[in-house]
């Protein structure tokens, strides 16, 4: 599946691991292990800085990367007996948006997610990841279950933003998402928040309300894609670096305006490089963060989460 | 990646989209009538030839829908900051300062108590000669409060959109607006107060998305542009001209996403009614 895809910061480090892979094929021939041993040092070395110092530009690249992995990868590795519902019951099921039940740890739990396709074909299907209305509401009547039954939601933020189409204008793709934002900030079950690509204005907060806000270390969450910025308020699409810088998008940024709770390590080289590494860090912090949760009593929980998002912003005054 | 299909916020700080100015006499924009001062006054801030909704800010709205002298203006002294440190082609404390320069008011909203024909009102009213209406910080914070103050006074909560959407030079605490907003609403909701959504030309972007769409009763005023993308922003995803009204309160209203379209002149009495009707069945 993987696209070998190299972002150009990557450049250096592909490079030398392509110098390493040459070597090998001539290891048997001379004795020179050794010399692939310190080169297999030095591109860890270079990894290591190179992601070190990533500007907020080179991880929304990170972030866009068609190897990362997406919410269903993460459904099915950090989760068992995943069962996928479909539909909003009223117009039509929006791939752009799964969802279903699961068990994390042995406790069951609904999860739902941004999806975005592979190739053409499934990018396609699924819109780039860019939800209609029906998205939001298949969402809604999972989160309306998930307090039915009091069942823990997870949900997993990864999309360019809601689709700005005529249908979906049509449809009400507003009121589709503000009615998930009132629903989500009194449901009475806990709700772990995962932003795990990009997480693109309203779009990606129709499904972003909840207790604990975690982050993947190179996503971007903001009120807009950098290169939309770039073009309003430059007037250009080529300010797209310094639109990045100024929005502060990066999950540092936004654990200390504190907008985000935790910041989830990627592995060294990012998520599409070593995924299972990244879902068996993933499960292991949303087992705990939900073992946190489930302590507290529903009356305190909504109370808090409201409290949360009250206390979001910065004024004088 | 189709990155270009993202939507914008659609902030238009260009002179057309500014609130109508003040003077001895308008010009129409739709008809060319030229409107005397006392004569616009007395439609409300409408043509009295064609019914064009002129954009008006807080203080005209509230002369038109509150009963004279009732407003108490609150939070007036919480302002923008600039948590980001934000700058673009100028920073963003250049446009704030400009801002209130040029429309001397608080930000893009103005919240206070007042009273509708004798009943005690919370009232918020955004402006959109105001970098565009734009959402930051001191929208959401003020609109919380507003709503507080209703559940404090047992009053019923009316609120005027006028928004591009999110402010972008707040980046990310803009969005989380949204969120912060529409929980004030589910709290007024335990309360069982009526909130009244009335949403004006332009309305699009976070507003969209978050009170203007969550009001028990939605009242929109004619013609007003109404949606979550912005119209350009629509063209150039689906590469099509879009079709006459799209997107306008007419077409809302048919598409089922509100409840009526009100004339200026008429609104002050409708919205009476309506709360009375919704407050009468508290017990
Ligand atoms: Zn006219």
């Amino acid at each position: 599946m993987a696209t070998n895809t190299t972002l150009d910061f990557e450049k250096p480090i592909v490079e030398l691991e392509q110098k390493i892979a040459e070597m090998r094929s001539l290891a048997d021939a001379l004795d020179i292990q050794p010399q692939i041993e310190e080169l297999e040092a030095q591109v860890e070395i270079l990894r290591a800085n190179v992601y070190r110092e990533l500007t907020r530009w080179q991880r929304v690249q990170i972030a866009r990367h068609p190897d990362r992995p997406y919410t269903l990868d993460y459904l099915t590795h950090c989760f068992d007996d995943f069962i996928e519902l479909h539909g909003d019951r009223a117009y039509r099921d929006d791939p752009a948006i799964v969802g279903g039940l699961a068990t994390l740890d042995g406790s069951p739990v609904i999860v739902i997610g941004h999806q975005k396709g592979r190739d053409t074909k499934s990018n396609l299907r699924r819109n780039f990841g860019m939800p209609n209305p029906e998205g939001y509401r298949k969402a809604y009547r999972l989160l309306s279950m998930a307090e039915k039954f009091g069942i823990p939601v997870m949900c997993f933020l990864d999309t360019p933003g809601a689709y700005p189409g005529l249908e979906a204008e049509e449809r009400g793709q507003a009121e589709a998402i503000a009615r998930n934002l009132f629903l989500m900030a009194q449901l009475k079950t806990p709700i772990i928040i995962t932003v795990i690509g990009e997480g693109a204005s309203g779009g990606a907060l129709g499904i972003g309300v909840g207790d604990r806000i975690l982050m993947l270390e190179n996503a971007w969450y903001s009120v807009i894609a950098p290169e939309s910025c770039s073009s309003i308020l430059w007037r250009s699409w080529e300010y797209k670096e310094q639109a990045a810088e100024a929005l502060k998008l990066t999950a540092p940024d936004l654990q200390s305006v504190g907008v985000i709770d935790r910041i989830v390590n990627e592995p060294v080289g990012g998520a599409h490089r070593s995924p299972v590494a990244m879902f068996n860090t993933l499960r292991a912090v949303l087992t705990e963060e939900l073992k946190d949760l489930s302590a507290v009593p529903i009356e305190s929980l909504v109370h808090n989460r409201r409290e949360k998002f009250y206390a979001m912003g910065v004024w004088a005054g | 990646m189709a990155w270009f299909l993202r939507k914008s916020k659609n902030i238009n700080e260009s002179s057309t989209h500014r609130e109508m100015p003040d003077g001895l006499w308008t010009k129409c924009t739709e008809c060319s009538t030229i409107i005397y001062r006392k004569e616009l006054e007395e439609h409300a801030f409408t043509c009295p030839k064609c019914d064009h909704h002129f954009r008006i800010g807080s203080n005209k709205y509230v002369d038109v829908l509150l009963d004279k002298g009732s407003f108490n203006e609150m939070d007036a002294d919480v302002r923008s900051a600039d948590p980001l440190k934000f700058v673009d082609t100028r920073p963003y404390t250049a446009r704030l300062k400009e801002a209130y320069s040029r429309t001397s008011l608080p930000d893009a909203v103005t919240t206070g108590m007042g009273t509708l024909n004798g009943r005690s009102v919370a009232f918020g009213c955004m402006n959109f000669g105001f970098i565009g209406g734009s959402m930051g910080s001191v929208v959401g914070e003020k609109f919380v409060r507003a709503g507080r103050r209703a559940i404090e006074t047992s009053s019923p909560f009316i609120f005027i959109s006028a928004s591009g959407g999110a402010r972008m030079q707040e980046a990310a605490l803009s969005l989380m607006q949204l969120a912060k907003t529409s929980a004030i609403l589910t709290e007024l909701a335990d309360a069982r107060l009526p909130y009244i959504s009335i949403v004006t030309d332009p309305t699009t972007g976070g507003v969209s998305a978050s009170f203007a769409m969550l009001g028990d009763v939605i009242i929109a005023e004619p013609k007003a542009l109404i949606g979550f993308a912005g119209p350009r922003v629509i063209e150039q995803t689906i590469r099509k001209k879009l079709p006459e009204g799209f997107q306008r309160s007419e077409f809302l209203l048919e598409h089922g996403f509100v409840d009526r379209i009100v004339h200026r002149k008429e609104l002050r009495q409708e919205l009476s009614a309506i709360i009375e009707l919704l407050m009468g069945g508290r017990r």
